[in-house]
């Protein structure tokens, strides 16, 4: 393990990224005032799924791993995606 | 035998690290150690199970109250549950042998995270404590069941939440165990050993552990919302403030389903071990085993609602999850298949853990097929909350995890303790529990089926003899255990020297003196391109 070569990230990108979420913080709390009715969910998941994805990308490093990482990652969600649907064929349908 | 000898004293065993004595223990990284450590806890928390589920079926000898009233009866279940379940069940194979023998089985000095392991091992502990104080302090016993079904677990005045925190810490344990093991394959192979020579003990460790590191969680939260709702009423779950109790059945068997898998994947791969070491014969469908362990692994995941069949949920939730269910019928019979060829014309040594091998493979199909009678709709209308479902489990459950891990202990015993067990008292005690076991649950389909329901302590007279024969079966358990037990007890300091590789076993760990070593291996091995796990040709 010792011999493997690790990605250094440069600190502004960390900087940008940090900005980048707080921004979109800001932004998912704004973005309660308005009155969006059946979306008010949509909308908080839409930014939550952003800064989920630029902390894994970056922070997380999985744009500096190697693929199988990512691809593992993917299929972690990809579970989730399902158990979601699975659950919501009682919700819609009861 | 003086080679065996002078093994003893180099092994692990005897290896002196930073403290002496039983601090030598508790505080080892050592994943030998770790698994040890796990084995003493899981066996004394196991016999206090087994107390409660004696007293369980000694109630039930006769109609009536016969030696507890109904409260104390629902406490026994629900204390019952939690210990069987949450300490011995979910952590049994996992922690014991995966940590004792992983490291060993891929060529590795120890596990990625020596010191999370020992950690695990503590959250283990904490929660332990956690659990029996609920069960000797504070508003009375937890009476609802291991499941902690909303809304009865936030209404009732028992003493719930320390038994959920416990739960929770639980959790945390299986989580790192979990972690800890997937890196382990992932980084800590021996040169050589690809994914495609990896034991399938270690391949169903793996399988397990994605279980482990991801339903966890699940559980871990909803207990949490259990406890808020107790707390400040919060109403997730509560009806009367526009909660759902569905969704907590929804989350909690989300876990609790999965959960069934992280104890019976890895008693497959102890099977899958045993059988061709006894047979002295090349797995049969090497990679077919593999891929229906993953196969297990991510539909087990999916089909948590048949535990809800009668709940309320909507109908077109019933057929999906009843058509996953039965589709994880075919990974676990090519299992099946797969170990009886395995046995097909190979050279069978009739040892102790050959035998728990093949009686697993019995008491596993017929808690398989009655699953496929409760995942099916109608039957599970009739069938569902009755003794059926609780012999069905236990013969899941129980006599999956009992039978593997029996069969992994005389299996591997003489490379933990260096030492051979009695092989006639072995058998005896093997006979004894089988007979208990098939005694004990066997009757309980039959009750089911005539309509008795669960978790009741009183029943009408014409349940009476079934019953009888089924509290005699828990005796005949009980004693066949405690057989097991004193004999690889005192096997373990008075048993015969064993030597490095008694069974002709074609894995890792039987290249090493037994016990084992503190380092493992002297050096790294590399292993060949014609080498592998089952390499009998």
């Amino acid at each position: 393990m010792s011999n493997e070569k690790h990605h250094i990230v440069p600190y502004h990108v960390y900087v940008v990224i940090l900005g980048a979420l707080l921004i979109l913080t800001f932004a998912s709390i704004g973005i309660t005032s308005i009155e969006l009715g059946s979306l008010t969910v949509a909308a908080a998941l839409f930014f939550a799924v952003i800064k989920t994805y630029l902390v894994l990308i970056y922070f997380m490093h999985l744009k500096y791993d190697k693929p199988y990482i990512g691809i593992m990652v993917g299929a972690v969600f990809l579970l989730f995606i399902v158990v979601i649907i699975i659950t919501f064929l009682d919700y819609l349908y009861r | 035998m003086q080679e065996a000898q002078s093994a003893l004293q180099a092994s692990y065993l005897h290896h002196q690290g930073r403290y002496k004595g039983l601090l030598g223990w508790i505080f080892s990284t050592d994943h030998k150690r770790i698994g040890l450590l796990y084995l003493y806890s899981i066996t004394t928390m196991f016999v206090v199970g087994l107390l409660l589920g004696l007293a369980m079926k000694f109630e039930l000898l006769a109609p009536g109250k016969t030696i507890m009233e109904a409260r104390d009866y629902n406490a026994t279940f629900t204390v019952h549950g939690v210990i069987m379940i949450f300490m011995i069940v979910i952590p049994g194979l996992p922690a014991v042998f995966g940590n004792f023998l992983l490291p060993l089985m891929i060529g590795a000095p120890d596990v990625a995270f020596p010191k999370i392991n020992l950690l695990s091992w503590w959250f283990y502990v904490a929660g332990v404590f956690l659990v029996l104080a609920a069960l000797l302090f504070g508003s009375g016993t937890p009476d609802t069941g291991w499941t902690f079904y909303a809304p009865y677990s936030f209404k009732t005045g028992t003493n719930m939440l320390p038994a959920i925190f416990g739960a929770f810490v639980l959790g945390f344990s299986s989580i790192l165990t979990g972690l800890n093991f997937i890196v382990t394959i992932h980084r800590m192979r021996a040169p050589g050993m690809k994914w495609m020579k990896m034991p399938m003990f270690a391949w169903t460790l793996y399988g397990t552990a994605w279980i482990q590191l991801l339903a966890t969680p699940v559980v871990g939260i909803t207990l949490v919302l259990v406890a808020l709702e107790r707390i400040f009423g919060i109403g997730v779950f509560d009806p009367a403030l526009g909660g759902d109790p569905i969704l907590y059945q929804h989350l909690f068997w989300i876990y609790s389903h999965p959960a069934v898998y992280i104890m019976i994947l890895p008693a497959m791969g102890a099977v899958s071990e045993v059988i061709p070491t006894f047979s002295q014969k090349h797995i049969f469908g090497y990679k077919a085993l593999i891929i229906s362990t993953m196969a297990i692994a991510f539909v087990g995941y999916l089909v948590w609602g048949h535990h809800m069949f009668t709940a309320g949920m909507s109908g077109t939730a019933q057929y999906a999850f009843s058509l996953l269910t039965f589709l994880v019928a075919i990974p676990s019979a090519i299992k099946v298949f797969n170990w009886i060829s395995t046995m097909y014309k190979g050279s069978i040594n009739l040892k102790t853990p050959f035998y728990w091998a093949s009686s697993f493979i019995f008491i596993f199909m017929i808690g398989g097929f009655t699953g496929l009678v409760l995942g099916s709709l109608a039957t599970n209308v009739h069938l569902h909350d009755t003794a059926f479902v609780v012999a069905h489990f236990h013969y899941i459950v129980f006599g999956g995890v009992s039978f593997s891990f029996f069969a992994a202990i005389h299996y591997w015993f003489p490379k933990i303790y260096g030492r051979m067990y009695d092989e006639h008292w072995a058998k005896v005690g093997w006979i004894m529990f089988f007979i208990g076991f098939v005694s004990l649950y066997t009757p309980m389909f039959y009750l089911g089926m005539k309509g008795m329901p669960r978790r009741y302590y009183d029943y009408l007279p014409e349940y009476h003899g079934a019953n009888i024969l089924s509290t005699f079966g828990s005796w005949i358990l009980a004693m066949g255990f405690l057989v097991i037990v004193v004999n690889l007890v005192r096997s373990a300091r008075k048993g015969e020297i064993a030597v490095a590789n008694p069974w002709k076993g074609k894995t890792l760990e039987w290249t090493v003196p037994s016990p084992p070593p503190f380092e493992n291996f002297k050096e790294i091995p590399v292993v060949g391109e014609k080498d592998g796990p089952y390499n009998y040709e």
